[in-house]
């Protein structure tokens, strides 16, 4: 059994206008000390995805069905209370802003021992002593003038350290980072991701990254899925996805890299954008900007237009495309010809 | 993947009347029966002032139609009271309703001419005082500064005096209507510049006034053609509160004799006219106008709290 | 172009046609940003004394950059290394505190409003945030039109129609959204609006300050190859800012690398991805999060980047430089141009000790 089981997540919106879906059948599990990635672009539901998985998902959202389980506990529909017990404790989460997180009248030390008092019953000096360690372990200079100092006297890059030694705070078995380095300059990004791998790694801690960088997501996790409109529309293990992605739109983000180009040349871009949630195109959410919606021989593949698609098993990874599924149903066939 | 060459698809466009059947504005109307009920009771005190002269049962102003003999007739709920009089009369034997429908008429006529006097003073200046910055900033700035330091009424008192001691006192009737627009649309423009100013600091942040700089475009146009466009709604929520606040400004300054003459009475001038009769049993002809009033302003409250609340971009994203 | 002509007597060579002269030089730009508000707040007691005292920001701190014709000059940087108030003041959203802008030879930067105005057609900008550059209240065909119509006063309604019409076919939008409002489109499409709006003059020179960086990915593809058509088929020359070096890579024919308001090094796109010079550079190249390493070794950076308030001596990038000796602490760099045609202000790279 994996530590966080999602299944069938499914996320609405009430708007005046009636339910706006936000999640779609979303499934995915995350093992100990296992990173995975949330790739997708503004829209496609990604971070709706990592509120969820606390509940934090703000009115007029509601999750609207499915399941949570972490560590064996169901985590929809859990009272507040015990719920609290988990978010924070066990689960805790990295914002892209790390001004949210932080109360600017604070100073540092006091945010990180309020945090610790408020989840475990200890003394203000052994938390102090624990917020330093904390400190210590994501590699920030002087520590011990840091927890007096307050938000605003720290760069940006800092800040996102601090952030980071706040999640660590209570030892969690997971922590989700929504865009941590959006905010950073290259540099700087570089180092908090290094930091979040080797943190990970020592700590065994699990990490779901949400990023739309996918030169970010290719260096810190091991499996990742893409996300479009709501739904996850490939997953597999990391590398297999990057070096050969299945799903046209998956390929479409790819190609539209600069650095897939020769310099100077035009770009490969998708055509159009991302559909808005309360008017999804029928069928497969992708078709319209979707190259591949008529097969080789020119004749049109209406499932795209009809039917959303199901996952299909590509080696390791997974598609809800029909044009793979099609594809991989012709090769089936002649190999099975061919054993007999 | 394919080269672009044809053009874009843009979405449905809605028409003028489905644009407002969707905006945010009508929804959250007709979610808040308070607003609903402030807009009903505004729209009936407006059409009452509007059409007085259709509606009301005498003309309060010719002395022709005055029957002294019926003065201090109380309400129709109490006994000894006229049936041609419903809400009573006052101490001249005016019929109460006939003058708390033309007093309303001049209260509102006031209120929105001295807001209207203030919005054009308070939005000019807060627009240089907000695009252009540096000395003009200061100077209209302390100017407001000084401006709200004397009170409405200090100034009120001090024109109103002197006009009176000028021209005399029939003068100042005569003209009192445009006097008091005067008076109360000086001293409150401050109030409109500083809110005014402050939006413009906002939007002069953004890019699209940055875009018609390098455009090169006057400094006048793109203050009245971009950035004005773009601070209209707290323009709107001020001037509901500023409207409320005209029309009690009126009242005080009527009621201390410094406003509307008795002769031609707005509602602060009736409560004041009744005031002395209050003692003596006859309380209609002050409260009565008094309540009506104090509704009128309250509702109009009530509607700049929930445009207030409707147009704020800090709760509401356009 | 004959609206120079009323300048000519400042510029007695008329250089407009001189095909060797860049059309855009910046020499020794600097700028400060006061901190300290207005007269009264800079007053304050010391020693007994009521004494002045204004605190600054050094944007930029003497810039020197040329853009020839043509040429498409990426200036990539960090926040806070100055690289969009280059940009603001070469259009002149800014005063320069130092320093001066020639375009195509005519002095800019002290211009009169009225004298700027053709120079005000013929340098256009793209802003980053789509979502702010364009009027709320304004309609898109109003949006495009008000650039015409004040460059051209002269042209009916027809011409000023037409150009319009022109203009959003080739950025790839219909005629029918001009009666629609900016909030009416996703990002992607208001930048190609914005991008409509700085063409609909015909402009012969673009500053665009990181105007794919609010956008996705795909879309960002997109505005990227509008962008690269512009240049192709109208014969544009860029001054491009941005902080993302793949699309500099791509975009760039030119790369100006700036740090803490000083620009370290320039050189050919090609030149400088080959082999990075300036220390900074190379710590800069080896951040990119690239889709084939997986264990990337990046150069770390000692240290924080200082504040433009209180600048280091020497230069600007000592204290996080791993090459830092006494000379670097003392002595401000300066640009050294080398064989292969780039340009590094670093004292370890002249005198050999960095290769």
């Amino acid at each position: 059994m994996s530590l966080l089981e999602v299944n069938q997540l499914d996320v609405r919106f009430a708007l005046r206008h009636g339910d706006v879906r936000a999640l779609r059948d979303v499934s995915f599990t995350l093992d100990r000390g296992e990173r995975l990635g949330i790739v997708g672009e503004s829209g496609a539901g990604k971070s709706v995805a990592a509120f969820s998985l606390l509940n934090l998902i703000a009115k007029p959202g509601y999750i609207a069905g499915g399941s949570i389980r972490f560590d064996g506990q169901e985590l929809i529909g859990m009272r507040d209370r015990t719920l609290r017990r988990v978010r924070g404790n066990r689960i805790s989460m990295i914002f892209q802003d790390p001004m949210m997180t932080l109360n600017p009248v604070l100073s540092i030390g006091e945010q990180m021992v309020e945090c610790l008092k408020a989840h475990r019953r200890i003394g203000r000096r052994e938390a102090r002593a624990i917020a330093l360690r904390k400190l210590e372990q994501v590699h920030i200079p002087s520590p011990e003038a840091r927890l007096d100092q307050y938000p605003h006297e720290l760069s940006g890059g800092m800040r996102q350290r601090v952030i980071i030694a706040i999640a660590l705070l209570l030892d969690p078995d997971i922590i989700i980072a929504d865009e941590p380095t959006t905010a950073l300059d290259v540099t700087i990004q570089a180092e908090i991701m290094d930091l979040l791998l080797e943190l990970c790694e020592k700590h065994n801690v699990g990490l779901i990254l949400i990023t739309h960088d996918l030169g970010v997501v290719s260096q810190v996790t091991q499996r990742m899925l893409v996300m479009y409109a709501g739904r996850v529309i490939e997953q597999g293990p990391t590398r297999e996805i990057i070096n050969d992605p299945q799903h046209p739109y998956t390929q479409g983000l790819m190609n539209a890299l600069p650095q897939m180009a020769t310099p100077g040349s035009r770009l490969n871009q998708i055509p159009g954008s991302m559909p808005s949630l309360d008017n999804l195109p029928s069928g497969c959410a992708f078709h319209p900007r979707c190259g591949f919606t008529r097969r080789p021989d020119g004749s049109e593949r209406t499932a795209c237009r009809t039917q959303v698609p199901e996952f299909v098993a590509s080696g390791n990874c997974q598609a809800a495309c029909h044009m793979v599924a099609e594809m991989l149903d012709q090769e089936r066939i002649p190999a099975q010809e061919t054993t007999r | 993947m394919t080269t672009e060459t044809s053009p874009l698809q843009a979405p449905p466009l809605p028409s003028r009347w489905e644009r407002l059947r969707d905006s945010y504005l009508l929804y959250s109307f007709k979610r808040d029966p308070i607003a609903q009920l402030s807009l009903l009771v505004f729209i009936v005190f407006v059409t009452g002032a509007v059409l007085a002269p259709w509606l009301a049962p005498m003309n309060p102003y010719d002395l022709a139609q005055i029957d002294i003999l019926a003065s201090e007739l109380p309400p129709f709920w109490i006994e000894g009271s006229d049936p041609a009089y419903m809400m009573g009369t006052d101490a001249q034997g005016r019929d109460l309703l006939s003058t708390i429908l033309y007093g309303a008429r001049v209260s509102l006529i006031i209120g929105f001419g001295a807001v209207a006097l203030q919005a054009l003073l308070g939005v000019v200046f807060g627009l240089m005082a907000g695009y252009l910055g540096g000395r003009i900033d200061a100077f209209l700035m302390r100017l407001a500064d000084i401006q709200l330091s004397f009170s409405t009424l200090m100034v009120a008192i001090v024109v109103g005096a002197l006009v009176k001691a000028i021209f005399g006192g029939a003068t100042f009737s005569s003209y009192a209507v445009p006097l008091l627009v005067l008076i109360i649309g000086l001293a409150e423009w401050p109030q409109y510049a500083r809110t005014v100013r402050a939006s413009v600091l906002a939007e002069k942040g953004k890019e699209y006034v940055d875009a018609a700089r390098t455009m090169g475009l006057p400094s006048r146009r793109i203050m009245f053609r971009h950035i004005l466009p773009n601070t209209l709604s707290p323009i709107f929520v001020i001037s509901t509160v500023q409207v409320a606040n005209a029309i009690i400004s009126e009242a005080a300054l009527s009621f201390l004799g410094l406003g509307m003459p008795e002769t031609h009475p707005s509602l602060g001038s009736l409560i004041k006219s009744g005031f002395d009769y209050i003692q003596s049993g006859s309380w209609w002809i002050t409260l009565i106008p008094g309540a009506v009033l104090v509704v009128l302003v309250l509702v109009i409250n009530l509607l700049g709290d929930w445009l207030r609340d409707v147009l704020n971009p800090r709760l509401y994203k356009g | 172009m004959t609206d120079t002509a009323s300048h000519a007597r400042r510029t007695p060579s008329r250089s407009d046609t001189g095909k060797d002269k860049p059309l855009l030089e910046i020499r020794g730009l600097e700028k400060r940003f006061s901190l300290s508000g207005d007269f009264l707040e800079q007053l304050k007691f010391k020693g007994g004394k009521l004494v002045r005292e204004q605190v600054h920001v050094h944007a930029i701190n003497g810039v020197d950059l040329e853009i020839q014709r043509g040429e498409a000059l990426c200036v990539v940087g960090e926040s806070g290394c100055g690289k969009s108030t280059v940009a603001r003041t070469v259009m002149g959203l800014l005063h320069p505190s130092a320093g001066e802008i020639h375009y195509a030879g005519q002095r800019i930067d002290d211009l009169s409003t009225q004298a700027l105005m053709p120079y005000r057609r013929r340098m256009q900008m793209i802003f980053q945030n789509p979502y702010a550059s364009l009027n709320p209240r304004m309609t898109i065909q109003q949006t495009l039109e008000e650039p015409i119509r004040l460059h051209h006063p002269d042209w009916s309604r027809q011409q000023i129609r037409d150009q319009v019409d022109e203009v959003m076919a080739s950025v790839g939008i219909a005629a029918d959204w001009g009666t629609r409002y900016g909030h009416e489109f996703s990002g992607g499409q208001r930048q190609r609006i914005a991008i409509a709006r700085a063409l609909a003059v015909d402009p012969e020179f673009i500053v665009a300050d990181e105007p794919i960086s609010a956008l996705d990915v795909s879309i960002q593809a997109q505005v990227l190859n509008l962008l690269m058509d512009a240049r192709r088929d109208r014969n544009l020359t860029y001054l491009f800012i941005t902080h993302d070096l793949a699309v500099v890579e791509h975009f760039g024919t030119r790369v100006a690398v700036m740090y803490l308001g000083r620009v370290c090094e320039v050189a050919p796109t090609a030149t400088l991805f080959a082999t990075p010079r300036h220390p900074y550079t190379q710590a800069l190249m080896s951040a990119i999060p690239r889709l084939e390493d997986e264990r990337p070794q990046h150069i770390r950076l000692e240290g924080e980047v200082p504040t433009p308030v209180h600048l280091p001596s020497g230069c600007v990038f000592h204290a996080r430089c791993p090459h830092a000796n006494a000379r670097c602490r003392q002595e401000i760099p300066r640009l050294i141009a080398r064989e292969d045609g780039s340009r590094v202000a670093c004292h370890g790279v002249e005198e050999g000790r960095i290769d």
